[in-house]
Formats: C-alpha cells, structure tokens, sequence
C-alpha cells in the first residue's frame, strides 16, 4: 500500500506504470521447490515421508536378499533349491521357461511365435506412434503408411506363422476385400461404358462386391487354397508344419487371445455404441440387448458356453477351433463394455459438434469418423485401457475350461512331485508378466492424452 | 480493417437486393413436442438481403433459422432454399447445407483440429476440393477474418473473439450462397463484440445474403435492411430499421425495445 499516492478521502487511483514481471521466489522452483512441494508440505506430509523412507530402508534388505542375493537358479527340484539357497527358488522358472512362454508349443518351432511377437512389435509402432526414437520424423512419415498396410495384414502373418500349415489359407482371407473391392468396380465400369443400366436408387455395384466377397470367403476362396496348396505343398516359405491350438499354452496363448481381443473389440464395440445412440429403432434395439445380455453375464459362464454349447450354434460339421471360440467369446465380452465406455465418450460432447458438423453439409459417416470419433475416444482413453487392461488380465480365466494358460501350468507345475510346495516364485512370475504388458498399456494412454491434448497446449 | 468498419458505419451503398428470392417459407409450424413453437411462419428472403431476427427468448427465433438448414426439423409447411425443397430426402439436406453457411453462439469450433483444418474440412469433404485449394481457400477467409497468424494454432488457444471470427471463416470456406447467424456475439466478453461485428458488417457490404438472430440493435440499425421481431413462436412485426425502431405499430415490439434500449 505504500504506492498508493494519499490522497485524502477521494477515491481516486491513478498507476502511472504498469509493472514488468518478476521471477518467482527461488524457493518455489527447481528441487528445492518440487521437494517442498511434494515431500515436507508441513509437518504432517513431512512425518510421512519421513515414516515411509524408513519403510523402505526396512524392507528392501529383506526383499533383496530373499529375491536376488539368497536365491537360487540353477536346481532340479523343490528340495535341492532349498538345500542351495534360502531365498527365492528361480530354478522353477528356469527348468519351465519354455513351458510358461509357449506352452506345448514344438521347441524346434519356437521360432514362429518368436518371430510374430516381434512382427507384432513392429505392427503395433506402426499403428500407434507418430514418431519412433532412433527414426527421424520424416523418414517414418514417409514408411508410415506402408506400415500400416503391413499392421492391417499382420494378423494373417501371425496366424499363418503360429499355427501353420498353407500359406494360401490365410492369403485367401486377406484377398476377399480385395475380390469385393474389384467386383464392384468392374461392376461400375460396365455401367458407365456401356450405358447405364442399372437403377439409379440401388447402390447395385456395393452390392454385388458384398455378394462377390461373401462367396469368395464361404467357397470360392476354398476351392483356390486347395488347389493351390495342391500344387505346391511343400514349398518352404509357402509352408509350414501345423500346430494344434491345444499346443498352444502360456504367455503365448494370453497374448494371442488379450491382443486378438484387444483389437476386434474396440471397432465392435464403437459401432455398438453408434448403433445404440442411432435412433434407428431396431438396429437400437438390437444394440440394446446385445450389450445389456453379454455385459450381465460373467466372462467364466460365456468362456464355458464357448468350450461346450458353442458347436451347437453352428453345422455339425463345422469343427470350430476351442481357442476360436474362446477368442470370439472374450471379444464379444469385451466389446459390450468398449461399447458403454465409448456411449460414455459420445454423451460427453457438446451437441454443438454434430450441429456444426452437420450445417456444414458432412454425411453421417463422415461427421461421425472426423469430428466426433476422435473427440469421443480422446476422453474416451482411460477407460478404453481400462478395458483392455481387464480384458488382459482376464484371459487367465480360460485355465478354468482346460486351456493351459500360464495360470493353469503353474497349476500343473504345483502338482509335480519335483516342485510340490512351491508358489510364490510361480505367481510372481506370472504377476510380472501382466504388469509389464499393463503397465505398458498405461504408459501409452498417457502418452496418447498428453499427445491429443489440444486444448490444454 | 478500413476507416468504415472501424468505426462500425456499414456502407448501404454496397448492400443490393436483387429481386432473386433464395428462402421461401410458406406457411411453416413447429412442434417440440406438444409445444407448439413456430406457429405459421410466413418469410421471403431475397438475395442480397440482411434480416436481423429479434424477440425475447423462447420466442422461436433460433429455432426459425436453424429450420432454415434443417438442424431442426420442421412439422408442417415448405422450406424452399435455393429453389430446394426442404423434405426428408437426404439429398436436398446435404444441398442446402453445403449451400447455407452457419454461425453459432458458442462457435461450435472442432477442438481436436487446428485453425486451418477446421477452415479445409468441409471444402475437401463435401466440396470434394483438393487440399491445396481448399488451404488457399482457408488462408484467404483467415485474412479477412484478419487472424492468418493462426492458423496452426488449436481453437483453446484463441480467444471467443477470434473463435467466432475463425467459424466465420470456417463458414466462408464453403462459399455459401446464404449465412445464418444464431446469436454470434451473445457469448463473447464485451470487448470482443466489436471485432465480430465488424467482420459482419464487412460481410454485408458484399452482397453476401444474411439472417442474423442478434440483440445488437447498432447492428439492425447500420445493416439490417429489414428486421423481424418474434414473440410466442410467430412474426408479429417486420419493417425497415428506422420505422422499426423510431415507430414500432405493435404493443408487443413497443415493450420489448423500450426494454433492450431502455437503458
């Protein structure tokens, strides 16, 4: 107050020089500050960080002593490890790595899920990052799309390369789009270079790519693979040894059903949500039941009318694959939730956005994938990985029908008279296993929020 | 900016109404409901024309113009715009829309996109216009606008002045035949209504047809070449600006403007 002129009893103020800005007090800034901030806030908040450094200083010998330095890694059995060591038993894991990672999978074929992992890796930098450390930014924006291309086609590769067999099986399904896609152009052409003769009001050549497709993927796609793979049977690249889904165990499996689902249930569970906001009354109502009736029912029940009564829905020569079925009833599961998740995200935005998208002359799909999508699965995102991460994490429950996940060799491993009594060491594996994979999961949504965060920048 | 806008004098000169009628609206009512709120609307608009819609609120004035590119829909009655007729054919809609420019209260921007994209959007989508163009296109309306320095920015960063002058611009881009104005300047601090005045008034001295739903009565004053008050879902008067104000005939408008101008 010492500025303000006297000026008697009147009113008057006049600042005849703005102020410049001043730094902060350098106490408020730097270490010092974020330690002041964050750990010794007054006497409370300084009592506890106090009370859990010691804590820490209290446990971590124990804990490193029991898990690293007293620990044993080399042993053929339960009691050998105990008479080695005092810690931890790590010989379990050690002896079973193999087991744990791939199941029953053939050891001399462990290549393939070695190799699609890594394919993986690659499809997923490409499908999620802008930018890659180590890449420079117009180098990947340039084999981005590409990349794409291959992240779109990925999932073929992986299945050919896990379960084998002909290649022409796989590239059969990758082609029907594209049998779909000439269809309807070809359609077209004829149209327009002989006259039009189709009726204006039917969308006719969409519908004969439809049809085209449905019967290169019910038959006509059949027919080529066998003949094809008649031809060249054993020709290496184009060939490989078949292995059984029921081969198939550990980590392996959780990350083929947690990816697999993963990835069909987001667009499942986005046109769900569209459809249960469309105002289209059966297409709603449909929508409605579907999502109401899965997410009402727990994943266990569907996971054992998957392994039992599933078969009886389709021909009875069909002989649907057991983790096919468990894959579709994880993703069913999952995309009910994505799709309330991402109801969730649509209510969220102002309807000026669909008004201004639609004074603006844009259709429903186009408004709906360019103004609304990105903005309902931004604030979306926490909860979408959410999902994912339960999903995740829920495919340990398919230990309960038989399939020999990671859960149910730890199962068969406790019952083995080498290592009867051991359990720790076996769930902290397995528990590390899903961290990192969740965690990772975490990390990228952060990374996504900070990156779309457009109105805060 | 020049000396004119500046100094919010709009040139009537510049303003010409041809007699080319580009929104006939016979006989048009609205229900939401059981309630009815637009009651039997009868409107010419002819090309060139600045109509500023006024009334108190709730009496159907928003909703009198967002029926006009059918973000609302209409119960009974024709819409004609540009010799479209408004029905349910998706078609017509689309026309229209792409036809019929709209700018609203609280913008309305798309927050995920920047400045520029938000301009291309619509000319590269619906237009079918190529990106380069359509950037051109953007950057041109942006100068006018008088923000080109932002348009890489994200609309958060901008102020609600510079947000409504960007959905002018964003508007402009289309090349519309007809802008509808849903109360642009009811959300902006005081000192920005000027700026988008200003850019309105512009605007007009093309040629450019308007319906502006606003309390800015300067503005019917200087631009307006007819101004039509509402009350209860129906038009109870219209006139020119300066009988309008000077000498309003019905009971109703006499309450209404002694209260916006009474003070």
């Amino acid at each position: 107050m010492t500025d303000m002129p006297n000026t008697g009893n009147s009113a008057l103020y006049v600042r005849r020089e703005m102020l410049a800005q001043q730094p902060p007090p350098p106490s408020t800034v730097g270490v010092v500050g974020w330690l002041r901030e964050n750990l010794f806030r007054g006497p409370v908040n300084s009592t506890i960080t106090v009370l859990i450094l010691l804590m820490i200083l209290w446990l971590a010998p124990g804990i490193a002593s029991w898990a690293f330095i007293d620990a044993t890694w080399n042993a053929k059995s339960l009691s050998e490890c105990r008479q080695l060591g005092e810690g931890a038993c790590w010989a379990v894991i050690v002896e079973r790595f193999g087991q744990f990672i791939y199941g029953f999978y053939p050891a001399e074929e462990r290549w393939r899920p070695n190799l699609a992992f890594l394919l993986m890796l690659l499809a997923f930098a490409f499908a999620l990052f802008d930018e890659v450390p180590g890449v420079s930014k117009e180098v990947w924006a340039r084999i981005r799309p590409g990349g794409l291309v291959f992240s779109a086609v990925f999932p073929f590769i992986a299945y050919w390369l896990i379960w084998g067999g002909s290649i022409w099986g796989p590239i059969g399904l990758v082609a029907t789009p594209v049998v779909g896609y000439f269809a309807a152009v070809g359609v077209d052409k004829l149209n327009s270079q002989y006259g039009p003769f189709l009726p204006d009001t039917l969308p006719v050549p969409s519908i004969v790519g439809l049809v085209a497709a449905l019967v290169w993927l019910l038959g006509g796609m059949q027919l080529v693979a066998g003949a094809l793979t008649a031809i060249s049977p054993e020709f290496f690249p184009l060939w490989l040894p078949a292995v059984e889904s029921k081969s198939l165990g550990g980590f392996l499996l959780a990350t083929i059903i947690g990816v697999a689902g993963i990835v069909l249930s987001l667009p499942i569970g986005i046109l769900l949500a569209l459809g249960r906001r469309s105002g289209l009354f059966f297409i709603q109502t449909v929508c409605i039941v579907f999502i109401e009736c899965m997410r009402g029912v727990p994943l266990i029940t569907l996971l054992f009318v998957a392994s039992t009564t599933l078969s009886f829905l389709f021909p009875p020569d069909s002989n649907l694959d057991e983790l096919l079925r468990v894959v579709i009833m994880v993703t069913i599961f999952a995309s009910a939730y994505m799709a309330e998740v991402i109801r969730g995200g649509l209510a969220s935005l102002p309807p000026g956005q669909y008004e201004a998208a639609d004074a603006m002359g844009l259709n429903y799909w186009q408004a709906t994938r360019l103004i609304i999508m990105p903005q309902a699965l931004k604030v979306s995102i926490p909860n979408i990985v959410n999902t994912f991460i339960g999903l995740f994490k829920d495919t340990t429950l398919v230990a309960v029908i038989g399939l020999l996940d990671v859960i149910g060799l730890i199962t068969a491993t406790r019952a083995d008279s080498a290592w009867n009594g051991i359990n720790w060491e076996l769930y902290i594996f397995a528990a590390l296993f899903f961290f990192i994979a969740c965690f990772a999961m975490s990390r990228y949504s952060m990374y996504l929020e900070r990156k779309l965060a457009t109105d805060r920048r | 900016m020049n000396e004119v806008a500046q100094d919010m004098t709009a040139d009537r000169a510049k303003m010409a109404v041809s007699d080319e009628e580009v929104i006939q609206i016979r006989s048009m009512n609205k229900w939401y409901g059981d309630f009815h709120v637009l009651r039997d609307i009868n409107l010419t608009v002819n090309r060139g024309e600045r109509i500023v819609v006024c009334g108190p609120s709730g009496s159907g004035k928003s909703t009198l113009i967002r029926c006009i590119n059918r973000l609302e829909e209409h119960q009974a009655g024709d819409i004609i715009v540009d010799g479209t007729e408004l029905n349910s054919d998706l078609k017509n809609i689309d026309k229209i829309r792409a036809e019929v420019g709209m700018v609203f209260q609280h913008f309305n921007l798309f927050p995920h996109l920047t400045i520029l994209e938000n301009c291309t959007l619509a000319p590269i989508w619906v237009r079918k216009t190529p990106k380069k163009d359509a950037e051109e296109t953007a950057m041109h309306f942006l100068t006018k606008v008088k923000i080109p320095e932002q348009a890489n920015k994200y609309p958060g960063q901008l102020s609600g002045g510079q947000q409504q002058r960007v959905a002018i611009a964003r508007a402009l881009c289309m090349r519309p035949r007809i802008m509808l104005f849903d109360e642009p300047t009811s959300a902006l601090d005081p000192e920005m209504i000027k700026e988008v005045l200003d850019t309105m008034i512009s605007l007009a001295e093309e040629g450019m047809t308007m319906i502006c739903v606003t309390h800015e009565m300067g503005f019917a004053r200087q631009v307006a070449n007819r101004v039509i008050f509402m009350d209860q879902g129906q038009i109870v008067e219209q006139n020119e600006p300066e009988p309008f104000f000077n000498d309003p005939q019905s009971d109703r408008t006499k309450l209404f403007l002694s209260q916006i101008l009474g003070h």
